[in-house]
Order: structure tokens, then C-alpha cells, then sequence
């Protein structure tokens, strides 16, 4: 029987510690760079994708969306492309999305990164892909570069958009510096966009002055705290609701009785 | 030709699934669609790899049903029958590292050269560190460096800067470690190697015809697990056999045949 020398334990304990050392040098590395590439927010994901950090939990990067795509939209990110790689995305001033009624790329995903039920309708009680749910991201426009701000007359985002008069309108104003003139703006309406950059694909500035943003940074978000009181729907957030009452050494007394008191004079 | 039968299956193997995959995104072919980390045959069954599968799992994500389904397939078929056979049949990074090794056989830098030292277990520890960064930082943390991705999705879906790394990869293998890659760093193929330990199709040493010329040795990329050449009839049973088939190839005696798993062992002298 071999008995065990404190040597060949102490042989036996560095090395594990020596494995727990290099793993914890690789493990610095290795999560600096993948800090670096999870943290990019600038990125257009297919139609019907989980919310970007859970997308990039689910997403097992096969390719078959980019594969299903007939536009040749979606692209795997390549190394180099400085995106988490081989997750697919689109840049629609290249290659925008067509909104195909079929959602032929999100029903493939095997991962869930695509979630189907965030982009089904049910129209009688059947479930049918619906792409005017997709949350791509959001239009945005430059008015400083829109043409169509300084009074000439362009309407090409607004034609181009896929929910035509819905997820863009045409504001008219009147052009004081002419006169007679009107300017008739673009304006887009984000519960309506999909994001689909059909309108950046148009827009004819040198850099489109439309152009996509994925809606987490295009969006702000104003809290529970503010409510509508003209509108009935909003109202009703109220129902149910229960006041707090935070006592303070200054809240003790009444505010008249708070500026009354003259410190026991 | 008898020298290169399993060589030449191997790299028909490869190659024609490279053709279907890269056939798929350009041609629309239906066989085998998506690439090594999910497929789809036939837009049917669904595919998947396990160990991407498993650091998708650690990071707390939902799991479709798919990939699930697509790694219990792909585990059982290497658990029962395969083995490591991906790393040798499969994996395109193989060919790589196989071009790697001879040119260094060829050119012997390993005689020249002396050893840098890697231990086996390298890529086990690689393994168990990708799974615990997965599951503290919400991603699947190998499958954003994955070479072997990067070079399958690369040739399927465009390369970017992806060749950079194949390159490494084979400079590191040439010039460095003799089957550096496979045999100490990738954790892909210790999965495997994990996966693959019990399964039924396995080389079989018969130590009566061995002539103990060494051929074999010195063509595997696992050397350890030819222990028993030479010395007694038995399986390769070491879950790190690619069952790449070389030593049958090369074995101008017979002596080593792929067969079935086999429990027995019985040493050379006893014959």
C-alpha cells in the first residue's frame, strides 16, 4: 500500500492552487473581453427578439434567422465587427428589414431568442404571425439634417414606411420665412414603429437624417408616478392604490403650525 | 491507399458537411441548415451543441425547446456510439490542427525543439472556467472567443477577421505545442471527451501482432491513451480518443482494429 507523504500532499494542494491561480488570470482576461462586447448597445436585432441582455443569454448563434432571411438583412456579427459575435443583427441604411408577413426568420430560432408569441396576433381566436408587433427598434429623427425641416419639400421616409400614416405622420406648419410655404415635418410615432429602417433605407441626406436606434436608448420612461388625470384608462392605475405618509422631525406639525413657531418664543 | 482509408473517410466526412452547411445559406438547400452550434436536418431534427447548450443553461436563460432536444440527440449519439468522434469526423478546426502536426512531424520540430510544458488537464479547468463566467456575467462566455465557431460560422456565413484566429491556431500548434489546441486547450473537446467516455465504438490493441514499431504513437494527437501498446490486448477506453482512426490507418500489423467496447484486457505475455 502507498502511504501518503506530506510531500505528495503538498504536491497534490499546489497544484490545484496553481490551477485556481492560472484560471483566475484567464478568468481576468477573459471577462474584461466580454464585458467589452456585451456592453454594446448599438445593435439592431431581428424582429421578435428578448429584450437585448436576455437575448444575448438565449441566443446560440447558428444562424438560421440570417438563413431564413430572403433580403439578406440579417448578418452573423463577424469577428471584427466589434458585436457580441456571431449574433445576428441588421443595419438597415444597408440592408433594411421588409417586414415579410411570414416572419420567415423568428418560427426557425431554436434558442427562444426570438420569442413567436411577441409577434402573434390573434385574429378570432387564431394565432397568426403579426410582424406590425416587431419592436426592432426606433425611428429617430435629425431635424437639424431633415430636409423636409428647413422647408423643402421631401416625404421619403413617410412613403417608404411600411405602416404608411401610422408609424409616421406629417406634421404641417406654416414656413414664416417664405410666407406661402408650409413645412410638412415627419414625425414618428414609437408605439407604431417597428423599426424596420425602411425609412432610413430612404431618407436622401448624405448621413440619413432618420435613421434607427435600438429602443432602449431611444426611449425614456416616465415612472409610476405620473398620472394622466384626464384620461379615464390612466385613472385607473389609481384604483387601489395606497398613500404613504412619511413623518419627519419637519412634517411633525402642520406647515402654518411649522412657520408659527418661533422657537419657543 | 489501405495507409489512409480512415484519413480520407474523415476528411470526406468533413468537407461534405461543410458543403451542405455553406450549401444551405447559399443555395437554400433543406439537408442540413444553420451551423455546428444548432442545426436543423432536413427542417426537422433539430441539433445542438451540449456544451454550448450547458453554458446557455448557467447563465439562467429559458432554453428552447429545440436546443434542448438538439443536445440530448447529439449526447447520446457520441455517449452510446461515437465517442470523441466530432473532434476528429467533425469539427473543421481539425484539419487545421491535423496539417499542423504533420508539418511539424515533417519538418521535426519536435526533436529540435524542447518541450513546452502543458498539462492535459489544461482544458478541463478551461471548461469548468467558461462555465463559471457564463453564469456570473449572463452570457455564454466560449461561444464569444470560440474559434471553432468563428471558423465554422466563418466559412457558412463570411470570415470578417475570423481567419486571424484559425491562424493563430495553427501558428500555436506548428511552432508551439505539438496538438496544442485539441489535445490541452479546447474545452469543446474535453466536453466531448466527457460525453464520449463510455461509448460502445472503440479501437482494440491486439498485442500479439504488435511489433512495437511505434507508428502509431507517433501520429496520435493523444498519445496517452494508447498506454497499452505493446503491452496488453485491450480497448482504447480513455475518453480523450478522437477515434480518429490514424493508428488503424498506420498499423501495418493489424493490431489495432476499430470494434466494440470491449471490458477484458489481457497482457502480452499471457498469450
Amino acid at each position: 500500500m502507498k502511504t501518503e507523504t506530506p510531500n505528495e500532499r503538498r504536491r497534490f494542494l499546489l497544484s490545484i492552487a496553481r490551477g485556481i491561480g492560472l484560471s483566475a488570470m484567464g478568468a481576468l482576461v477573459w471577462s474584461a473581453y466580454v464585458g467589452e462586447v456585451k456592453a454594446a448597445p448599438l445593435v439592431l436585432r431581428p424582429p421578435g427578439a428578448l429584450d437585448e441582455a436576455e437575448f444575448i443569454k438565449n441566443c446560440i448563434k447558428c444562424g438560421l434567422c440570417v438563413e431564413a432571411c430572403p433580403y439578406d438583412t440579417l448578418i452573423l456579427a463577424r469577428p471584427g465587427d466589434n458585436l457580441p459575435m456571431g449574433t445576428p443583427y441588421f443595419t438597415p441604411r444597408s440592408v433594411p428589414c421588409y417586414m415579410c408577413t411570414d416572419i420567415p426568420c423568428v418560427p426557425v430560432c431554436p434558442s427562444g431568442a426570438l420569442n413567436e408569441l411577441s409577434v402573434t396576433s390573434y385574429v378570432k381566436n387564431k394565432a397568426v404571425l403579426d410582424i406590425n408587433k416587431a419592436h426592432m427598434g426606433l425611428a429617430v429623427v435629425d431635424e437639424n439634417s431633415c430636409i423636409a425641416t428647413w422647408g423643402i419639400q421631401c416625404d421619403a421616409c413617410y412613403r417608404a414606411c411600411p405602416l404608411l400614416g401610422e408609424a409616421i405622420t406629417i406634421e404641417h406648419s406654416k414656413n414664416d420665412r417664405t410666407g406661402k410655404h408650409a413645412f410638412l415635418k415627419p414625425v414618428v410615432h414609437p408605439d407604431q414603429c417597428t423599426g424596420c429602417g425602411l425609412c432610413e433605407h430612404a431618407c436622401v441626406t448624405q448621413i440619413a437624417a432618420i435613421h434607427i436606434l435600438p429602443r432602449a436608448l431611444a426611449m425614456g420612461k416616465v415612472g409610476d408616478h405620473y398620472i394622466k388625470g384626464w384620461d379615464k384608462e390612466d385613472e385607473k392605475r389609481l384604483e387601489g392604490a395606497s398613500i404613504e405618509v412619511t413623518k419627519t422631525k419637519i412634517s411633525e406639525k402642520s406647515a402654518l403650525d411649522s412657520l408659527n413657531d418661533e422657537g419657543g418664543l | 491507399m489501405k495507409n489512409y482509408r480512415y484519413l480520407l473517410l474523415r476528411r470526406l466526412t468533413q468537407i461534405s458537411l461543410l458543403v451542405l452547411y455553406v450549401g444551405a445559406n447559399i443555395w437554400g438547400w433543406k439537408v442540413l441548415q444553420g451551423n455546428l452550434s444548432s442545426s436543423s436536418v432536413l427542417g426537422v431534427v433539430p441539433l445542438s451543441d451540449p456544451y454550448a447548450v450547458m453554458q446557455i443553461a448557467v447563465t439562467g436563460a429559458s432554453l428552447g425547446i429545440d436546443i434542448l432536444l438538439g443536445a440530448l440527440i447529439v449526447t447520446l449519439f457520441y455517449g452510446v456510439i461515437g465517442g470523441r468522434a466530432f473532434c476528429s469526423w467533425v469539427c473543421p478546426i481539425n484539419m487545421i490542427t491535423d496539417t499542423a502536426a504533420w508539418l511539424r512531424r515533417v519538418l521535426k520540430f519536435s526533436e529540435v525543439q524542447k518541450r513546452f510544458y502543458m498539462n492535459r488537464s489544461l482544458r478541463y479547468w478551461i471548461l469548468g472556467l467558461s462555465l463559471i463566467l457564463s453564469a456570473l456575467m449572463g452570457v455564454a462566455v466560449f461561444e464569444l472567443i470560440s474559434p471553432i465557431s468563428m471558423a465554422h460560422r466563418g466559412l457558412i456565413f463570411g470570415m470578417g477577421m475570423g481567419g486571424g484566429a484559425l491562424a493563430v491556431i495553427f501558428l500555436f500548434d506548428l511552432l508551439v505545442h505539438e496538438n496544442g489546441w485539441c489535445g490541452y486547450v479546447c474545452p469543446l473537446g474535453a466536453t466531448h471527451s466527457l460525453i464520449g467516455k463510455f461509448s460502445l465504438i472503440r479501437v482494440w490493441h491486439d498485442a500479439a501482432k504488435c511489433t512495437d514499431c511505434r507508428s502509431c504513437i507517433t501520429v496520435c494527437p493523444e498519445k496517452e491513451v494508447l498506454h497499452m501498446i505493446n503491452r496488453s490486448s485491450e480497448s482504447v477506453l480513455m475518453g480523450e480518443c478522437t477515434n480518429c482512426g490514424r493508428c488503424v490507418d498506420v498499423c501495418q500489423e493489424d493490431a489495432l482494429r476499430f470494434s466494440i467496447r470491449s471490458f477484458t484486457k489481457q497482457p502480452k505475455d499471457e498469450e
